[in-house]
């Protein structure tokens, strides 16, 4: 079949089930919708549907990018418009459902938007809410709209186009100029072009050559990529086929992390679909080129997210890196010339060679084109996916997407990069976030998590979770990395802890310049920036803790108290109650004291008392 | 209890196995993974048989089992008990939580109760950040958990446990 007649046939679907008799209920079935509780919503919306003898269909959508609504469920009437309702519990479930498809009232007072242009009295449309109105949805533009499950949604919105048109219309030569006009650079944090790469590949010596898509998405705080594989995997598997034709590749891999055991689903079944629909595989679109990917399962290991450890991953090997004075796209998976980009540069290629590269270009900074998708997380009131073109300000993303810090906190600093990146502080708020001005800040893009801190996070304690973190991911073949890093651990782990030394921050800035030279691969070069970036910036809070043993931001165990004030006390007992070490005393109704001696700072009384007469001092 | 597992079809598991991946040598990492979805754990047997049938050393499937954190060598506890512990739920109380794992069932990271119920796996990020902090048990999602709630869910294995 011609893409023409797959088109037409998967639109008539489309058709069919958004223009029928029968309502529609849309519910997000990602990772995130499913832990908040999408899955009872649904057998709650099934029970009513029931109960009320109406016939609606469920479809399953992946993630819309609102992970602070989720669960998000949408019911639609045929030829009405599509509502999206947030933070559906059961209950809210039945009561919508039985309101809109008996009632006809829409329930303005729960409902979150309407999805597209469509107006209802008292419902705005989802895209003027301030989580949505400063986003450019590119890569997630159908996320939460398809199903991912169906190949037929993908191909209805125009999937698949550009494949077809690389593969008929376009040499491997005039793509790769495509890609190269676009300015697309590596989403995966490097920011290194996309379309020098796919030179390199196509004119290294050596076959066969590999195409490799990278979704060991490791740095903790970032799930773009995971929400990418599971709401729309069809681009993912298109980009990875128009890469494969401009590089002269006919075999790739998907490396997903263990973690993200949906993302495997949604992709085996995607990748079964395209093959069922001679997208993929043997002779693609009868244009006589062949490729077919093959998903490969991590072990859960951060340091696999490196391009040679992972290419060691899948040889079968432990996922330890060797230096790269060769290129792996001259010598990478069984010594043959290999193309690895990131999940979300790979789902950025069918936009470009659909709507051309110039276009792309059109969007962002001087130096980094095209949109980037960002986890928002941490300290933030709307958290989620947010897809902004690069050069948006850090303060327009967290505070007018982002909605600012909740409980009227103050800001404090915004991590990027994971493990790799850097703490931002609010002197730099207004920075226009790129791959360039990132690092200059000490920083760097990484895969896209921005983690925002408030006030009560400790930077010190940042700076030792993330060293922590790497030693344990470290993989032990080089020196600098392996005894470094657990050298630096000791030593932010005592001051932390209250038995700082003076001269200690100078010793972690020259731990930082060796890891920085010597150390063998990413990982261990920037893993001095948590530290680095947190001594720049506040480096007074260090001190703090090295002179006067006290955290400023009250998280550092024995370096602050808890402490009961007498005023708000009312004597509930609720903290005693919950105190496991009967450090509390006090008689009802009677203000309540915490003996320090005994107290373990666990914070289960902070966490129990509901008159905020628990303070941190 | 030995005996019972020594029974087990260690080969005819690892050889099911590896035909599923057409005993390919790079899908080691998956194929050991299926191997302990069968067991709860790699047995050295099957590692052994996996060397054979792929014409691997031994040392090469040992050095895959130890290097990667989801491959467990010794027999993992009924219920499995994952606890995030990326940037966000860390910040929002994570290490917390896990202080109050840890001293409810007396175990370390990646240990097994001694009545074998549970093992206790922190993990670097389950990438469901909006959530956090978020305790996964088998396949069920906690999120926002509280210090507080940890027992509360804790006894519900437990007691299913008990009363099965």
């Amino acid at each position: 079949m011609t893409l023409r007649e797959l088109q037409a046939r998967a639109q008539e679907k489309w058709q069919s089930l958004t223009g029928g008799e029968e309502p529609i209920i849309w519910v997000g079935l990602a990772t995130c919708g499913l832990a908040a509780g999408a899955g009872e919503a649904v057998k709650a919306a099934r029970a009513q549907l029931e109960e009320d003898g109406i016939a609606a269909r469920i479809v399953p959508v992946g993630c819309a990018g609102a992970c602070c609504f989720e669960p998000l469920m949408d019911l639609e009437k045929p030829g009405g418009p599509r509502i999206c309702y947030g933070q559906v519990t059961e209950e809210k479930a039945r009561e919508i459902v039985r309101s809109f498809f008996v009632g006809g009232d829409p329930r303005p007072d729960l409902a979150l938007g309407t999805v597209g242009e469509v107006e209802v009295r008292g419902i705005p449309r989802l895209r003027d809410l301030p989580m949505l109105a400063g986003q450019v949805r590119l890569v997630t533009r159908n996320f939460g709209m398809i199903n991912p499950e169906d190949i037929d949604h993908y191909l209805a919105d125009g999937g698949y186009e550009a494949l077809e048109r690389a593969l008929t219309e376009m040499t491997p030569e005039q793509i790769i100029e495509e890609v190269e006009r676009s300015g697309l650079r590596g989403r995966g944090g490097g920011g290194f072009a996309t379309a020098r790469k796919w030179r390199s590949c196509r004119e290294a010596e050596g076959e066969p050559k590999y195409v490799i898509c990278n979704g060991d998405e490791g740095d903790p705080g970032a799930f773009m990529d995971r929400s990418i594989m599971e709401a729309n995997p069809h681009a993912v598997i298109e980009g990875m086929v128009i890469g494969a034709y401009a590089i002269g590749a006919h075999q790739g891999y998907v490396y997903v992390r263990n973690e993200y055991p949906l993302a495997v689903q949604r992709l085996a079944s995607a990748l079964e679909q395209a093959r069922d629909h001679g997208l993929l595989g043997e002779n693609i679109l009868g244009s006589g080129f062949s490729f077919d990917i093959q998903i490969n399962r991590g072990g859960g290991a951060f340091v696999c997210g490196e391009s040679t450890a992972l290419m060691a991953s899948l040889e079968g090997r432990s996922g330890e890196p060797r230096a790269k004075y060769v290129h792996t796209v001259e010598v990478g998976l069984h010594g043959k010339p290999t193309n690895l980009n990131n999940v979300e540069t790979w789902a950025n290629v069918p936009l470009i060679i659909a709507r051309g590269g110039k276009w792309f270009a059109s969007i962002g900074t001087e130096g980094s084109k095209g949109t980037k998708v960002f986890s928002l997380v941490g300290k933030v009131r709307n958290t989620g996916l947010v897809e902004v073109p690069m050069g948006m300000t850090l303060r327009e993303i967290v505070f007018d997407i982002g909605g600012g810090i909740p409980e009227d906190k103050e800001f404090k600093a915004v991590q990027t990069g994971g493990p790799s990146g850097g703490c931002i502080p609010a002197q730099f708020l207004e920075t226009p976030v790129d791959f360039d001005q990132l690092w200059e800040l000490g920083s760097m893009m990484g895969s896209g998590g921005l983690i925002v801190m408030d006030e009560d996070t400790c930077m010190v304690n940042v700076a030792r979770y993330f060293v922590e973190f790497l030693v344990k991911e470290s993989c032990g073949k080089c020196v600098p990395c392996r005894e470094g890093l657990a050298q630096m651990r000791a030593i932010l782990s005592r001051i932390c802890e209250g038995e700082g030394r003076e001269g200690d921050v100078e010793l972690l800035l020259e731990l930082c310049d060796v890891l920085d030279e010597a150390a063998l691969c990413g990982l261990g070069n920037t893993a001095s920036n948590p530290v680095r970036s947190t001594i720049r910036y506040f480096r007074g809070e260090y001190e703090e803790h090295v002179r006067e043993r006290h955290c400023p931001a009250h998280e550092c165990r024995g370096l602050f108290r808890y402490e009961i004030a007498a005023e708000p006390c009312t004597g509930c007992g609720a903290c005693r109650r919950a105190c496991p070490e009967g450090a509390i005393s006090g008689e009802r109704g009677e203000a309540h004291a915490i003996d320090q001696t005994t107290c373990v700072q666990c914070g289960l009384c902070f966490e129990a008392c509901r008159f905020d007469s628990i303070v941190k001092v | 209890m030995t005996t019972e597992i020594d029974r087990r079809d260690y080969r005819g598991a690892a050889e099911r196995v590896a035909e599923r991946y057409g005993r390919d040598r790079g899908f080691l990492i998956p194929i050991l993974q299926d191997v302990q979805k069968e067991f709860g754990y790699v047995p050295r047997e099957a590692m052994e048989a996996l060397a054979e049938l792929l014409e691997i050393p031994v040392s090469q499937c040992y050095s895959v089992a130890t290097f990667y954190t989801s491959l467990a060598l010794t027999p993992r506890g009924k219920h499995l008990i994952t606890l995030c512990l990326g940037t966000v739920c860390y910040l929002k109380g994570g290490k917390q939580i896990a202080e109050v794992v840890e001293r409810e069932l007396g175990v370390e990271a990646g240990g097994t109760t001694e009545d074998g119920v549970f093992t206790y796996q922190p993990v670097n990020c389950l990438g469901a950040c909006a959530l956090a902090p978020v305790m996964v048990v088998d396949d069920v999602y906690y999120d926002k958990v509280k210090l507080s709630q940890v027992s509360e869910i804790l006894a519900k294995y437990e007691h299913g446990e008990k009363a099965g």
